[in-house]
């Protein structure tokens, strides 16, 4: 392949990647006060466009026009940086998500990804989500308030020790694998046990999933782990003294990460864009991304019925589900898987 | 100039910038974050050297985890602005060019006493399968030994940073016989 | 192509920079930091010099390092937050006393 087909694939399918994520991460917003309304017996966004399908425009319009507030006695360097850290690192991870087959246009097989096939594309995304801690924490102590502060404690304490699990849930899926590489993950789900069952990891690695999920979960800030901006006792958490944009990036970053860790749960333990394929060339070729896409969905829409059913849990209750519950359970199903394969 | 040679500048120029940023900050978090530079940048050297499950190792365990305690530790004790004190004077005074002296001495000892074999880009390609494979063979023991050290250090650390029993005022020491 | 010296300077130099680091700074957090610096040098010739030789051994040592200062910043952050709850400073002049 001539390099400049290569730079011009690649910017291609960067510049979609990213309008579509950006457009999935304002409409998250929309579907989650959307079907939590819903669930708490009211309507929702209902003004703006058809069934408030505006809502998000409109809210990014209003984000951009409010003032830009900066408090003083903050500690301005990082004040600045901390919501872009958030976010940079947020979108950064969707770079090595495969979302479907190569194919093949003019002659030229495209890997329908960012980047190409990485060797440990996992330990990346492992790698940015936990470089993204950073900006909750400094968000918290640069913004010199008490609350933002224990929020961006409580962040860090939380995301540092659920990693743990969230890495060991991983590794019985790995195991399985044998390989750190999204494609050959996903290549080893293909095909059906005894004909019907399709061959996901969900099956083999339950209790991995569930690890992982809860320990995502936590990682991400969402409910019932989202200690860091409970509104009952610490007003808004770290991003208390943001305002306007700086305020949306945080926002945007916790929806992106929201939509990284329902892309890695698909690819890791439901078997990525496999599923029927049928009909024409052209639905063929396409169908695979239906299937990975639809499969996030469906997560996305677990997170927030998880949000709209659960309370939130008290902050001991935090630590000691993930240190004494969480990560043991892990390192059981990392041994028993490990057994099972040496078998 | 080769890409390689390129790229390899621009790492170390981060990385060497950074150190020297962490040595000049007075304030704890700046020397933190100009650390997580240096960290960084020291990744993309192992990625030019072929060593991708090391780089990747290093932004997890490095940057994400130890850093991020670095950090937390910054936040909880509300670290202020490092005091200017006569040692440190002292210090400086000999501390500066002492590094100076010692970074000459040894850029010249080893430009001057090594040959110029040049490293190729991606040299030894550290996938994690081969690394898994040698830690797990060849270093078994020192890997279980390794894995004690971390359960001493995690009982170590429970046991230094929990709170001390409070004994209340005036309240009769109790010996223990 | 890069000579392999190229990258024992550059380790060289970070590690001279963290001695330098342990020596003028005052804040005990900041010292610690420069130690970990000084072992990122270190790090940095061990991947350089396995590269050089075709020897993978020398990037597992990298690992063994990394546990080491995993498990020696969680002991010493530990130890601080012990002195700063004691002492109420981080300032190692003014941790002088064996006992208070």
């Amino acid at each position: 392949m001539p390099i400049w087909i290569y730079i011009l694939a690649s910017v291609i399918k960067s510049a979609i990647v990213l309008g579509v994520l950006l457009t999935a991460v304002a409409y998250t917003v929309w579907l989650e006060r959307k079907v939590v309304g819903h669930m708490q017996n009211r309507w929702g966004p209902t003004r703006v466009g058809p069934f408030g399908l505006l809502q998000p425009a409109a809210d990014g319009l209003k984000f951009l026009f409010k003032e830009d507030l900066t408090p003083p006695h903050v500690y301005k360097p990082l004040y600045i940086a901390a919501p872009m850290i958030a976010v940079v690192f947020a979108l950064t991870s969707i770079a090595v998500i495969p979302f479907g087959n190569s194919i093949t246009i003019a002659g030229y097989t495209i890997p329908l990804q960012i980047t190409t096939d990485v060797n440990t594309g996992l330990l990346l995304i492992l790698g940015v989500t936990s470089i993204g801690i950073y900006g909750v924490a400094l968000a918290g102590w640069s913004s010199n308030n008490k609350y933002s502060l224990l929020g961006g404690l409580r962040a860090s304490a939380q995301m540092v020790s659920y990693e743990v699990s969230l890495g060991l849930s991983l590794v019985g899926v790995l195991i399985l694998t044998g390989s750190f590489s999204l494609n050959d993950i996903v290549a080893a789900q293909g095909g059906h046990f005894w004909g019907f069952i399709p061959r996901y990891n969900i099956f083999l690695q339950p209790v991995g999933f569930f690890c992982y999920l809860m320990a995502a979960y936590a990682e991400t800030n969402r409910i019932p782990f989202d200690l860091p901006e409970a509104e009952t006792e610490l007003v808004a958490g770290y991003h208390t003294e943001y305002s306007a944009m700086k305020f949306a990036m945080f926002f945007m970053a916790e929806y992106a990460n929201m939509i990284t860790v329902a892309c890695l749960a698909t690819l890791l333990f439901f078997g990525g864009w496999h599923g029927p394929i049928f009909g024409p060339e052209i639905l063929q070729a396409l169908l695979p991304v239906f299937w990975f896409v639809a499969k996030v969905f469906v997560f996305l829409f677990v997170y927030i019925w998880v949000r709209g059913t659960l309370p939130r849990f008290r902050y001991d209750q935090l630590m000691a589900f993930g240190w004494k519950f969480l990560l043991p359970l892990s390192l059981v199903n990392l041994i028993a898987t490990a057994i099972a394969v040496a078998w | 100039m080769s890409v390689h040679l390129i790229l390899f500048l621009a790492f170390g120029a981060v990385a060497v910038a950074g150190a020297i940023n962490l040595l000049a900050q007075t304030h704890p978090i700046n020397s933190a974050l100009s650390l997580i530079a240096v960290m960084a940048a020291l990744a993309g050297e192992y990625l030019l050297l072929g060593a991708e499950f090391v780089a990747a190792v290093q932004v997890i365990v490095y940057a994400g985890a130890i850093m991020v305690l670095f950090v937390f530790v910054i936040m909880l004790l509300n670290a202020g602005v490092e005091e200017r004190t006569k040692g440190s004077r002292v210090a400086i005074l000999f501390g500066v060019p002492g590094m100076l002296l010692g970074s000459l001495l040894v850029t010249w000892v080893v430009l001057r006493y090594s040959g110029t074999e040049a490293v190729p880009a991606g040299a030894l390609p550290g996938a994690p399968r081969t690394i898994g494979t040698l830690l797990f063979h060849e270093f078994l023991l020192p890997f279980e030994i390794t894995s004690i050290l971390i359960l001493v250090a995690i009982m170590g650390a429970v046991v230094l940073a929990s709170k001390p029993p409070t004994v209340a005022p005036g309240a009769p020491i109790r010996r223990v016989d | 192509m890069v000579p392999l010296s190229y990258y024992l300077v550059l380790s060289g130099v970070l590690f001279a920079c963290g001695v330098t680091g342990f020596l003028i700074k005052r804040n005990i957090i900041t010292i610690f930091m420069s130690i970990e610096l000084m072992l990122n040098g270190v790090n940095l010739s061990f991947v350089a010099f396995a590269a050089h030789w075709h020897a993978l051994a020398g990037q597992v040592f990298v690992f063994f390092v990394m546990v080491v200062a995993a498990a020696e910043s969680a002991v010493g952050l530990a130890i601080i937050i012990a002195v700063f709850r004691s002492r109420e400073t981080l300032n190692v002049d003014q941790v002088n006393l064996l006992k208070l």
